[in-house]
């Protein structure tokens, strides 16, 4: 796997705000790295400084080899970037925006008209070339911002909030371009919408408070959350108190919890003490006491509890990964 | 310079786009004639030259330059979209230069648009065309003058009104610094040189000779350098900026 994006010891300090704290991080060709965080945690601020638009405090970050401080302009050449909130020309069309940005490219002649089509085709812009940006729906804003980050075919792409104000419908475009286009290219997505990790990235970092505090498999995150390999139980109220004793007296779970439901039917969810497979012996127990249960599911781990433990600081029964 | 074209056609191309541009050239145009003809006597002197037409030329510069000069930068950084600009594959240099090749040629459409009132003094009398152009070269560098003052105060904010006043305000001093509105300020405490100094810095006196038709290279000297100065402040400030 070829390095692409080489983050090195990247620093950023506003005044006394520490907003970036000495990230080291690398995404290889083929990558869509998902980075993670709440607002505030630095993931825009890193994104401006690797695309060099902040110079950072120290540390720097290299694309394709090239050192975004000592070399910018070769280096932006070989991104493309959808900054935050996606910024363009309002008083221009998207069909003069991208040719803007075409030349600033320096794609002339055949070249330039392909890749504007290109862009357009990709981000079903067609509709609206000819109408002031401004006067464009969210959505196509942000549609406009990523044609003019994929117009020249880039190594890198950088994109900040990708589907930020899509309805489901561009959500789904956006994510299956971006898995499309993830063969040969080296992507990095910052969102907070965790069904986007599953669906598109390969890896998920999660920074806080300016740090990498998680970096694995989306995969590999859900196995740290408590509820990986939980198996939940739905069954009438009746027989609630009995099953939970039941379940509680298992060795391998190490809790049970009722989880409120809106229906006639309670559920309860045993926890697996270790991560461990459960299922085995719970429907076993199930079958012994003929307990009413209609449903029995396993679960699988819950993202957004990963995260909300991991950036609020609380901690995780350690993993197999070896990340982190 | 293939980045300097590409900004430079850009901004320009903005300028149009917005009714800012027209509503910069019609009040333009419009007070340049009703000061010519009314406040300046261009009648009344029985003279064929555009002495009282350039005359009035750094006085309307000082505040319509800076509200073209304003949204340079200021807007870009409202919008957003100054992000996008500096992580493209162009200088800050060659951001900060079209930018301001854009927004000169503004001044420039707007200044051959006064070609009526040449015609105008040909048609009563032989003027010397030759002072009038050493004018009109004169009146077009000093507008890039006050316009690289501009653009390096857009710079420094993210609002537009801010840019406006705090330009028209830098603009003022070096106007009218050889005037006695400014020197009394600096004269009882400051020494004899340093009176010179700022005296010297006037774009009165400076522009007084060339709108005269006499070409002094000390002039010109003295525009081109503002210009280059204040376009090498423009790109430390922007430059600075990207510190957060």
């Amino acid at each position: 796997m070829t390095t692409m994006v080489a983050i090195k010891g990247l620093t950023k300090r506003f005044g006394h705000l520490l907003a970036v704290d000495n990230i080291d991080l690398e995404v290889a060709r083929g990558e869509v790295l998902g980075f993670l965080g709440p607002n505030g945690s630095g993931k825009s601020t890193t994104m401006k400084m690797v695309t060099g638009y902040l110079t950072p405090t120290s540390g720097t970050a290299e694309i394709l080899g090239i050192d975004v401080r000592e070399d910018p302009i070769r280096a932006q050449r070989r991104i493309g970037y959808l900054p935050e909130g996606a910024p363009a020309y309002g008083d221009m069309t998207p069909e003069a925006y991208l040719g803007f940005i075409a030349d600033v490219r320096r794609l002339s002649g055949k070249a330039r008209r392909s890749a504007v089509a290109r862009a357009v085709e990709l981000t079903h812009l067609d509709r609206v070339l000819y109408q002031p940006v401004d006067t464009l729906s969210k959505g196509y804003k942000r549609r406009v911002g990523l044609a003019q980050a994929l117009l020249h075919d880039p190594d890198v792409l950088i994109l900040d909030e990708p589907t930020d104000g899509l309805d489901p419908n561009q959500k789904f475009e956006v994510r299956t371009l971006i898995r499309e286009m993830s063969g040969e290219k080296a992507i990095v997505i910052s969102t907070h919408i965790l069904e986007e990790v599953e669906a598109v990235c390969s890896r998920a970092v999660i920074i806080s408070e300016g740090r990498v505090v998680a970096d694995g498999t989306p995969d590999d995150l859900e196995r740290r959350s408590r509820h990986y390999n939980a198996v939940s139980l739905s069954l009438p109220p009746a027989g609630v108190d009995a099953a939970r004793e039941g379940l509680r007296a298992l060795a391998a779970v190490a809790s049970v919890e009722r989880r409120d439901t809106a229906g006639a039917r309670a559920e309860l969810v045993a926890l697996p003490a270790d991560g461990g497979d459960i299922l085995g012996e719970v429907s076993r127990l199930v079958r012994e006491n003929r307990w009413e249960v209609d449903q029995i599911r396993v679960e699988r781990g819950h993202l957004d509890e990963v995260f909300r433990t991991i950036t609020t600081g609380g901690s995780l029964p350690a993993s197999g990964d070896g990340h982190a | 310079m293939h980045d300097i074209r590409v900004i430079c056609r850009r901004e320009f191309g903005g300028y149009f786009a917005t009714p800012l541009a027209y509503v910069f050239i019609v009040i333009f145009l419009a007070s340049i004639g009703s000061f010519t003809f009314f406040f300046g006597n261009f009648f009344l002197q029985g003279q064929a030259n555009l002495d009282s037409f350039f005359l009035f030329h750094p006085w309307l510069y000082l505040f319509l330059v800076p509200a073209v000069a304003m949204r340079l930068w200021a807007e870009e950084r409202k919008s957003g979209s100054i992000e996008l600009l500096l992580t493209l594959p162009v200088t800050t240099l060659s951001a900060v230069v079209g930018k301001f090749l854009a927004a000169w040629s503004v001044a420039g459409v707007s200044l051959i648009l006064t070609a009526p009132i040449w015609i105008t003094v040909n048609y009563l009398g032989s003027p010397d065309n030759g002072a009038i152009l050493a004018g009109y070269l004169g009146s077009f560098l000093m507008a890039g003058g006050y316009l690289a003052i501009g653009a390096f105060v857009s710079a420094l904010t993210r609002n537009q009104v801010i840019a406006f006043i705090v330009a028209a305000a830098i603009c003022f001093v070096f106007t009218a610094s050889g005037l006695g509105v400014v020197l009394e300020f600096f004269s009882g405490w400051a020494p004899r040189a340093l009176l010179d100094v700022v005296a010297g810095f006037s774009f009165l006196e400076h522009f007084k000779d060339i709108a005269r038709g006499v070409i002094d290279i000390r002039d010109i000297a003295f525009f081109s350098s503002m210009i280059v100065f204040f376009l090498f402040a423009n790109v430390v400030a922007v430059e600075y900026k990207k510190n957060g």
